[in-house]
């Protein structure tokens, strides 16, 4: 499979939420030797950039509209990489329960589904603000 | 957010027509919602025909609808859910809690 890196800065804000979410579809789309589903893996990419940066910028970033989130989505020996820098102060997702799906609740389902679409997710501080680094596998 | 609001007998219709019901639209859905209930009218029907993408932001807004319906006597229901849409609510298992519908017409003869 080729290697393929992206690396974006927008501004902390919602509205860029869809420009960063096609281009991972795009990515999905454009690979080279995929096996699987190309839609389902252009959808999953775009809902895991989508709630990422959702986080980013509402809960870390507090949504100041000077801050950035910075994202790098990398294609590397099959693996899928994807990489959400922010500046804020951190919210700690080991922290962060499943759903509760007992209780309808509106809120708390976004770590849950990155968690559940990718094989590994962590969130560390670097540089003055946080990163969250989710990896799936391609093959 | 454009939405298209009909109303058909007791039930209205709020028609999406957005491609993505994302963290940066899914508040005004929240907020048209609340409009109509404030006017009584709480037996609604969500067509998501023309929406692609939707994350949890989305599912929350659509959540709290079903609930505030709920809380009034009344029902949230869905209709034109596309595959990787209606995945989603497989995914967070709401297909269990939304009555899901293909269209419209489907959708009012349930009431």
């Amino acid at each position: 499979m080729e290697q393929i890196e992206v690396d974006i800065r927008v501004p902390n804000q919602t509205r860029y939420l869809g420009l960063i979410g096609k281009i991972g579809e795009d990515i999905a789309r454009t690979l080279k030797r995929y096996k699987g589903d190309r839609e389902e893996l252009a959808y999953q990419i775009n809902l895991v950039l989508t709630e990422a940066m959702t986080n980013a910028i509402r809960h870390a970033n507090e949504d100041d509209p000077d801050k950035e989130v910075h994202i790098t989505i990398t294609i590397k020996n099959r693996n899928l990489s994807i990489k959400v820098y922010d500046e804020g102060q951190g919210f700690d997702i080991s922290t962060f329960p499943g759903p509760d799906f007992k209780n309808l609740d509106d809120h708390g389902r976004g770590v849950y589904i990155i968690r559940t679409l990718m094989d590994h997710v962590s969130y560390s501080k670097q540089n003055g603000g946080h990163v969250l680094e989710m990896e799936k596998n391609l093959n | 957010m454009i939405v298209k609001i009909e109303e058909k007998g007791a039930v209205v219709f709020i028609e999406v027509k957005e491609e993505r019901l994302d963290a940066h639209n899914s508040s005004e859905l929240k907020a048209q919602m609340l409009n109509l209930f404030e006017e009584g009218k709480n037996n609604i029907v969500v067509d998501l025909h023309d929406v692609r993408f939707v994350d949890s932001s989305g599912l929350g807004a659509l959540v709290s609808g079903f609930k505030n319906a709920s809380a009034r006597n009344g029902n949230l229901k869905l209709c034109g859910l596309q595959p990787q849409v209606k995945s989603m609510f497989e995914l967070t298992r709401l297909h269990r809690v939304f009555e899901i519908f293909p269209g419209t017409d489907e959708a009012l003869a349930s009431f």
